[in-house]
């Protein structure tokens, strides 16, 4: 594997007498397609929560992207890209508008933003809507329109959760269209999804269950190892006992 | 047998949007009948309508035999809805929210404890938690179990399971067959693919249009092509490499391989492995498949002219 | 019924549920008693005083210990000369400084005539005019006491039912009318719109509780905790602030419950037009509390307010309930009196309730 962008050990995170988190332990290398499932409340969350450096964990290490979860917190969210089904975009500005905001926010200067900020907008194709609000377009616009804004400052990793949820499985695949684009030019995608089939288009997978790394593999290993033919018969496999259910 | 629902030519808009565009279906009494779409389809606004939350702009709705605008009081009262969001009250433990809907309904949760028990026994334990403080999936058989305390004739569940992991989703399935086979109609929408062959019957919704409605063998039926599942050990490349091939007429990864058809009515194998090749992709394995509901869906949606088209 | 106080119930778990409302909705009444009754209040009391006395004979000197005997004025500074009166001022030692010309007595035996300057600090013209009437007022008395001519000062006018100027006789009523209107407008037309925003209501208009109950429902916990608050209010301003009740507590009490019927009712109207919690609040801050403060008679007197406004503040409620507590509690008055007053909140609240239940959408927009 390609050199390493997260590495945990025995990464936890407790609230009171509850271990949302109990000693995670794994890597991600550069450039590849992290699939990261779990059932509701297994922590999947709380743990994506702590690598992007938004809450400090309990024990445990963890570096993202070269640094270090307790004291560079505020290097890590600079140099990751995040992306999820509930904090997108301003639905009330348009595109164009939600990149120039997005963009400032993330540092870029206003001559770099306006020509990267275009060049996304081409790329993405919008035309005429690249001027209307944004609650005027399908779903699947909307996310992939989140996904470029996540990557505008070009960072080596990004963090996508649930990207996909509720729309058709046209706009779905090509949603993971991108995702291997992007992929292919050396960015890590962390990605979390309850669409067990794509599962399958990850690297690897890990899941989850009360609070552990159940399993973590590739997901040909995985199917094999439980001897089953999906990764959703594999998922159900491994968290149907769980005990827990918040 | 008679039919629990009817509608004919339903049309709803929202300002210039048309949610509902002449949508015309039946369900019949004791059948498990699926909605399929993304969201935007119109799901909800058909649920809405059924549920006589809203009226359509044109066509009608017949629910248990009554009109769902003259006689919207008949239907409430013998209908089980479950919105789409989660809509119960959050600051209420478990136990008071199935209380509250209970004697809302002017029954009590003992009259119907027969039916609900089964999903009764699994919230029990969580009786006196908040329901806002609930994971997905006991909130999703929360909310199924206030919908059923009256003893509904038929369930109306939007997207009860969205959002919600493959295990709760596997579970919340199994009580629905259960409440089938006790006789109560259900009508049950979803975005996942996976979920329709479990249904009697189910229609794809896309854009406030249905594109199909069946069984879902029949609705199988409906791809035509021969289909074919390719995989090689690059499979993040293997989609691009087949787009780019002249004969390709579709190609979608569908998990661990690539669902492939051809424009011409038999692809010539060879070919294909050589293009393959040529793209660097080697050690591919090629294999006539049966076209499952995913793969119809897909079809059907290329087929709508202007699919992607923003509206507004 | 046993749906409807089911549906109760819940409401009172909601409110309960809920800390900060549950806090505000019982801590309110007592904060702002205290407040406008402590800090607000228009009276003044403990004004340092200086004095200075050009003339020293014995009508000054009897002045002098009047003016601090009343309590109001607390002796701070003797001073000797004008030059010094800046100084004081200045340094803050003072609030206010006496000034008795010289030959005091004698001018006013003779010229009946005698300067008495009350020179007071600008930047406060509330607590000027108030200190100055007083001074005037106190000197009045000893004049008049003393059977000399008045010394062409100004006479106080005669407040009848507020000599002592008492300003949280005047607070109490706007008050409650304020609390009421606030607890009862805006949270009936938030929690309303609370279950529009949360999805709920779609779930409670398909259990087919028709709209009356639902509203019933809604009004029946607010109901009970408004009139709480006015009894809270009630008994700590007579208790601790001293405020009479010249007349029918029972009368007032009722007359309270009308006019929180009225307060609830215009919440669920501005609930049955809103959909969103922030629209309900924006609305009963601005279309209600406002108002109540300034045009229902609250601080500004209706009489001397522009005629554009005196016909508007007719329609704000609390601008008859406030005519009905003050009348009450200050007057004594009773039903004879007050019907027009009762007659016309009668009328609003079933002007509102009558528009709301008709506009209750029994489906979704």
């Amino acid at each position: 594997m390609a050199e390493t962008i997260i590495r945990t050990e025995r990464l936890t995170k407790r609230f009171g007498s509850f271990t949302a988190v109990d000693e995670i332990s794994f890597t991600v290398g550069s450039g590849e397609i992290f699939g990261f499932l779990g059932a509701n409340g297994a922590g999947k969350t709380t743990a994506i929560r702590m690598l992007t450096g938004l809450l400090s964990p309990t024990e445990g290490s963890a570096s993202v992207a070269g640094f270090d979860v307790y004291r560079e917190s505020e290097s890590i969210k600079r140099s990751i890209g995040y992306m999820s089904q509930r904090f997108s975009l301003y639905d009330d500005l348009t595109p164009r508008e939600n990149v120039r905001f997005f963009g400032g926010i993330y540092g870029l200067g206003s001559s770099e933003l306006k020509e990267k900020g275009e060049r996304m907008l081409e790329a993405l194709d919008l035309g005429h809507a690249a001027d209307t609000r944004l609650s005027a377009l399908p779903l699947g616009w909307k996310q992939k329109l989140a996904f470029s804004v996540a990557l505008l400052h070009e960072p080596k990793l990004v963090f996508l959760d649930e990207p996909t949820g509720g729309v058709d499985p046209v706009t779905r695949r090509r949603f993971w269209d991108l995702i291997y684009q992007t992929a292919s030019s050396g960015v890590t995608v962390f990605v979390t999804t309850h669409y067990m089939d794509e599962a399958e288009y990850c690297d690897r997978v890990s899941i989850m269950v009360d609070g552990r790394i159940a399993a973590l593999d590739t997901p040909e290993k995985l199917r094999e190892r439980y001897e089953v033919n999906t990764m959703n018969d594999v998922f159900i496999r491994l968290a149907r006992p769980a005990r827990r259910s918040e | 047998m008679s039919d629990a629902l009817v509608t004919e030519g339903l049309l709803k808009r929202f300002g210039k949007v048309e949610a509902l565009n002449g949508v015309a279906f039946s369900v019949r009494q004791g059948e498990l009948f699926g909605i399929i779409g993304a969201d935007g389809a119109g799901k909800t606004t058909l649920f809405r309508i059924l549920a006589t939350l809203l009226l359509p702009d044109e066509g009608r709705a017949e629910v248990l035999g009554f009109d769902t605008r003259a006689s919207y009081r008949q239907i409430r009262t013998r209908v089980g809805y479950m919105p789409g969001r989660f809509s119960l009250y959050q600051d209420l433990s478990v136990a008071e929210n199935l209380d509250f809907f209970a004697t809302v309904f002017g029954t009590s949760v003992e009259k119907s404890y027969d039916l609900i028990r089964d999903i009764y026994v699994q919230l029990e334990p969580f009786k006196n938690r908040k329901a806002g403080q609930l994971s997905g999936g006991m909130k999703q058989k929360l909310a199924l179990c206030c919908a059923l305390v009256h003893r509904p004739e038929l369930l109306l569940l939007d997207e009860p399971t969205t959002g919600v992991d493959a295990v709760s989703r596997d579970e919340f399935w199994q009580m629905l067959q259960r409440f089938r086979q006790l006789g109560i109609t259900i009508l049950v929408s979803t975005p996942y693919m996976d979920e329709a062959s479990l249904c009697d019957r189910l229609a794809f919704l896309q854009l406030g249009k249905m594109l199909a409605l069946d069984t879902p063998s029949g609705i199988t039926n409906l791809f035509r092509k021969p289909l074919y599942a390719i995989s090689a050990d690059e499979k993040h490349r293997i989609v691009s490499a087949l787009r780019s091939f002249q004969h390709t007429a579709s190609a979608y990864a569908f998990g661990d391989s690539v669902h492939y058809t051809d424009l011409r009515d038999v692809p010539d194998e060879q070919e294909l492995i050589a293009w393959l090749a040529s793209k660097g992709i080697s050690d591919v394995r090629i294999t006539r498949i049966r076209p499952g509901i995913e793969d119809t869906f897909i079809s059907l949606i290329e087929q709508e002219p202007a699919r992607e088209q923003p509206h507004g | 019924m046993r749906r409807f106080l089911g549906f109760v119930r819940k409401e009172f778990f909601h409110i309960i549920r809920d800390r900060r409302t549950a806090a505000i909705l019982f801590a309110m009444p007592i904060l702002q008693l205290l407040l406008f009754g402590y800090a607000i209040r228009n009276e003044v009391t403990e004004v340092r005083t200086g004095i200075l006395d050009l003339s020293h004979d014995v009508v000054t000197q009897e002045l002098t210990d009047k003016l601090l005997a009343s309590g109001t004025f607390i002796p701070s500074a003797i001073l000797s000369s004008e030059q010094q009166i800046a100084d004081a001022f200045a340094s803050g030692r003072v609030n206010v400084v006496v000034v008795f010309g010289p030959r005091f007595a004698e001018r006013m035996l003779h010229d009946q005539k005698a300067e008495l300057q009350v020179v007071t600090d600008g930047s406060d013209p509330n607590v000027s005019r108030i200190v100055t009437g007083y001074a005037a007022s106190v000197a009045g008395d000893y004049l008049r006491d003393k059977g000399y001519p008045s010394p062409g000062i100004v006479p106080l006018p005669v407040m009848m039912f507020n000599p002592g100027l008492k300003s949280v006789y005047l607070f109490v009523p706007g008050l409650m009318a304020l609390l009421l209107m606030l607890v009862s407008a805006m949270m009936t037309s938030i929690s309303i719109t609370r279950e529009k925003e949360s999805g709920t209501m779609e779930l409670l208009l398909v259990s087919s509780l028709r709209p009356i109950q639902v509203i019933v429902g809604k009004v029946v916990p607010y109901l009970t905790l408004s009139f709480i608050n006015v009894i809270t209010v009630v008994l700590m301003a007579m208790f601790i602030f001293g405020v009479p009740c010249r007349g029918s507590i029972v009368l007032l009490l009722l007359e309270s419950l009308l006019f929180i019927l009225t307060a609830l009712s215009l919440g669920i109207l501005i609930s049955t037009i809103t959909s969103s919690q922030q629209v309900a609040m924006m609305i009963s801050l601005a279309g209600l509390l406002l108002p109540t403060v300034l045009l229902s008679g609250f601080i500004f007197p209706v009489t001397s307010m522009p005629w554009p406004l005196q016909l508007i503040s007719n329609i704000i409620p609390a601008r008859w309930y406030l005519v009905l507590v003050r009348g009450i509690m200050l007057k004594g008055a009773g039903l004879a009196e007050l019907w027009k007053e009762t007659l016309v909140l009668i009328a609003m609240t079933v002007l509102f309730m009558t528009v709301s239940v008709r506009k209750f959408s029994e489906r979704l927009q």
